[in-house]
């Protein structure tokens, strides 16, 4: 009996404890593949389901039964949607499957997931100097043969020339932006009979006709913002770079973002200067906010928007300020707000100061290869400049398939065998100074605490030895 | 082995078997505990039920401190040994300065306002009709995060020229009684002052809620007898409230302090850090995650570890203490 009831008991708590050790494990379980269920969501995509496209355009990538290839970048949501739209026949001839993650956070991950032995097959880099800095860890490998020779053919040299690390190609632009623009009203222009300046002179003689014609105690000439949050002062190094290379040139620029002459070389002190002719003139800025000093707390993009109130007439701004435009505003030359190309001294000289993503690789397998020579080709640009709101600086991209009359312009820029394309300065130096003293120096310049002189010598004191 | 490290299913799998190798093991040696008698059987029982705990410590907390500490002396890339370099950089570098200023401000300023504002609301509101709405009403921005109270804050102080027409709520008033728009964010050193103003609006609320209910412990015979012996409602408030709810004071400036000393999130939204309103939390950012450089970047989460220990460990014993006394 008393035998009988340990038994029992030791029967019923085993069977208890059997079913808590199911519990548990059930539960992790299910726990473990909605995590996957997740993650195959983050990874979707690829795939497309085009029917019926025109393999033979493909034939020379080969064909490649099953393979992936996982592609990370920063571009996320309906913009991520677009890129894989862009490669869909691409997938569905080569038999190569494209996954593609994009994340915001992407500057970081990127080096944890390749140090953590997990790297993507391809990566598109925001901008040059994280592709430098994967090549000098040693974890890129240069560009295939037939992605190196489809870049050649169909970039310029200024492009291809950030992607290219001691000789050899590591990144290929696959998007890019102008950042020489000035935005204005053509409806004002033509009701003033204002002409677009294409010289610099022309431009300061239009701010000042535009002051005498229609200046106030509100409304000026330009509007200008550089608060951005905790990037604030980038749209005034955007500035600065702008009349560097109008002011001082190419070959000084380069000079100066690589740091072969001082920051605070006395060129470049004129060009700041020049910068401050508009910026710090009270007489040319701040329409419709305040006086030049209100120019460091104003959001860059709601500065923009003077231009539609009338307040001011010019804001120079990249051609990506098109996507910060309230919903049913028309831009082109007849719409309501337009840009212009930001002149050089003499109407020849066309220096561009531009942005743009490279695609690198992390391994040389032959898929990967297939895919980057695929991305440097015109029938990728072509594809994705038509889906809409990009435009690459690929030379075979049609401008007639650009989205949009401001981006058709960025392509006219880009085509333009006079011009002289330049990348952003502050994402070629070293972080503490491109998105750190630079942004504080000139946020400083711009609030009219320090001169020009100061501004930059605090900048080259900041320059790690 | 590249199949389970390398892919996603083979990941997955891992991650299930290792967790399942977890589970079977803290089961197998719970029963084997179980079995024991005696004199061991306690202390095995500790070490099997204090043991995870005490390893997550170890690897979450204990463990990152030293090798933040330890990177705080090398360089940036973390390879080679620098000594005190990093540390001097923080105490030298022009804008280290500003940012041990204003942190300083910070610190002394925020936990002593809004704790007064928290203490002399409650005192106020204390047995009212409105009580408890007059209670959420101050509690409500505890609700908002740092960011969201940021942006808030960032249209109450907006500055237009004065010929402008003014957005901003403040200067809108301002303009209306007559007076010039002030730069709130812009002129330093008193855009701190305006900054430190948001944090005391989040965080009074907090202190109130606790002083309230410090304040209804307060025994009424106490109260009574003081009355009758003739003291003033100022009396009974210097004399009795505040000595009787000192220990839940001192728990309430503590954690302030100690959120304020990690505050960067309102002079990121608020300011960009720019304008002279850098402070040591976002600094550190800045340099450990935007520059990358580990070494200064650490210096600086030392030193806010630093200030924050006294204030941890004096707020560890209050506590300690008030236990002590209830019991």
């Amino acid at each position: 009996m008393l035998v009988d009831e340990e038994e029992a008991r030791t029967v019923i708590v085993k069977t208890t404890r059997a079913r808590q050790v199911a519990v548990v494990v059930a539960g992790g379980l299910v726990s473990a593949l909605a995590l996957s269920a997740c993650a195959g969501d983050d990874l979707g995509g690829g795939g497309g389901d085009a029917t019926g496209a025109d393999c033979a355009a493909f034939e020379k990538y080969g064909t490649f039964d099953g393979e992936t290839v996982t592609i990370s970048s920063t571009i996320s949501d309906q913009e991520a949607d677009q890129l894989e739209e862009s490669w869909a026949d691409f997938t569905e001839c080569t038999g190569i499957t494209i996954e593609h993650n994009g994340t915001n956070e992407f500057e970081s991950q990127i080096f944890v997931q390749v140090e953590g032995g997990n790297a993507p097959n391809l990566a598109i880099f925001p901008q040059p100097g994280l592709l430098s800095r994967m090549q000098a860890e040693g974890h890129l490998k240069p560009a295939g043969a037939d992605a190196q020779a489809a870049a050649e053919e169909n970039y310029t040299e200024d492009w291809l020339s950030y992607g290219t690390i001691d000789d050899e190609l590591y990144g290929i632009p696959v998007m890019g932006s102008v950042k020489s623009f000035v935005w204005y009203s053509p409806a004002e222009f033509e009701e003033n009979g204002y002409e677009v300046p294409t010289t610099w002179d022309e431009l300061m003689t239009l701010t000042d006709q535009i002051s005498a014609d229609q200046g106030d105690e509100t409304v000026k000439p330009w509007c200008s913002g550089i608060e951005s949050g905790g990037a604030t002062g980038w749209p005034a190094t955007d500035f600065v770079e702008d009349m560097v290379l109008r002011e001082a040139g190419p070959e000084v620029y380069d000079q100066w973002v690589n740091h072969e002459i001082p920051f605070d070389d006395p060129q470049i002190v004129a060009s700041v200067d020049r910068a401050g002719d508009i910026l710090q003139d009270p007489e040319r800025v701040n329409g419709g906010i305040g006086d030049p000093r209100s120019v460091a707390t104003t959001p860059w993009a709601e500065a923009g928007l003077q231009v539609l109130d009338g307040s001011c007439s010019l804001f120079r701004a990249a051609s990506f300020f098109e996507a910060q435009l309230p919903e049913g505003t028309e831009v082109g030359p007849d719409g309501d707000i337009f840009a212009f190309y930001l002149p050089a001294d003499e109407a020849e000289d066309r220096p561009l100061l531009v942005a743009g993503d490279y695609v690198g690789a992390f391994d040389d397998k032959p898929a990967t290869q297939a895919v980057q020579a695929y991305l440097a080709s015109p029938e990728w640009a072509n594809s994705r400049v038509s889906i809409g709101g990009v435009v690459s600086p690929n030379q075979g991209v049609d401008p007639a398939n650009a989205s949009s009359d401001v981006l058709r312009l960025t392509l006219d820029l880009m085509q333009d065998e006079g011009a002289v394309a330049r990348f952003d300065g502050s994402d070629l130096m070293p972080s503490e100074v491109g998105a750190g003293s630079f942004w504080t120096a000139m946020t400083e310049w711009v609030d009219g605490r320090v001169d020009t002189e100061k501004a930059l010598a605090s900048i080259e004191s900041s320059w790690p030895k | 082995m590249s199949f389970l490290l390398h892919s996603k299913n083979g990941q997955l799998v891992l991650a299930i078997v290792a967790f399942a190798a977890v589970v079977a093991l803290l089961l197998l040696t719970a029963r084997l505990a179980e079995r024991l008698r005696g004199r061991g059987r306690s202390g095995v029982m500790v070490l099997l039920f204090g043991g995870p705990a005490l390893l997550l410590l170890a690897v979450g907390l204990v463990y990152p401190a030293l090798r933040t500490l330890w990177m705080s002396f090398m360089d940036g890339s973390s390879e080679s040994f620098v000594g005190w370099a990093n540390y001097a950089h923080v105490f030298v570098d022009p804008a280290g300065v500003v940012a041990l200023r204003n942190t300083l401000a910070w610190v002394v300023l925020t936990p002593l306002c809004a704790t007064a504002i928290g203490l002399v609301y409650a005192v106020l509101i204390d047995r009212s009709r409105f009580e408890s709405a007059a209670k959420s009403l101050l509690f409500l921005p505890m609700a908002i995060s740092f960011v969201g109270a940021g942006i808030i804050w960032r249209f109450v102080y907006e500055y237009r020229g004065a010929a402008q027409e003014q957005t901003g709520l403040l200067n809108a008033v301002i303009v209306w009684l007559g007076g010039d728009p002030v730069r709130f964010l812009q002129d330093s050193p008193l855009n701190t002052l305006f900054l430190i103003a948001v944090l005391v609006w989040t965080e009074a609320g907090f202190a109130m809620v606790i002083l309230s209910a410090a304040i209804k412990a307060v025994p009424q015979d106490v109260m009574e007898a003081a009355r009758l012996d003739g003291a003033g409602a100022w009396q009974l408030f210097t004399r009795i409230t505040v000595p009787s709810i000192r220990p839940s004071l001192v728990v309430v400036l503590t954690t302030i302090s100690i959120a304020t000393l990690k505050i960067f999130d309102i002079t990121r939204t608020m300011t960009g850090a720019q304008f002279d309103t850098q402070v040591l939390a976002n600094e550190m950012y800045d340099w450990s995650f935007v520059f990358g450089d580990n070494g200064i970047g650490s210096a600086m989460a030392v030193l806010i570890f630093l200030l924050v220990i006294p204030l941890v460990i004096y707020n560890v014993r209050q506590m300690a203490r008030n236990r002590a006394v209830r019991a």
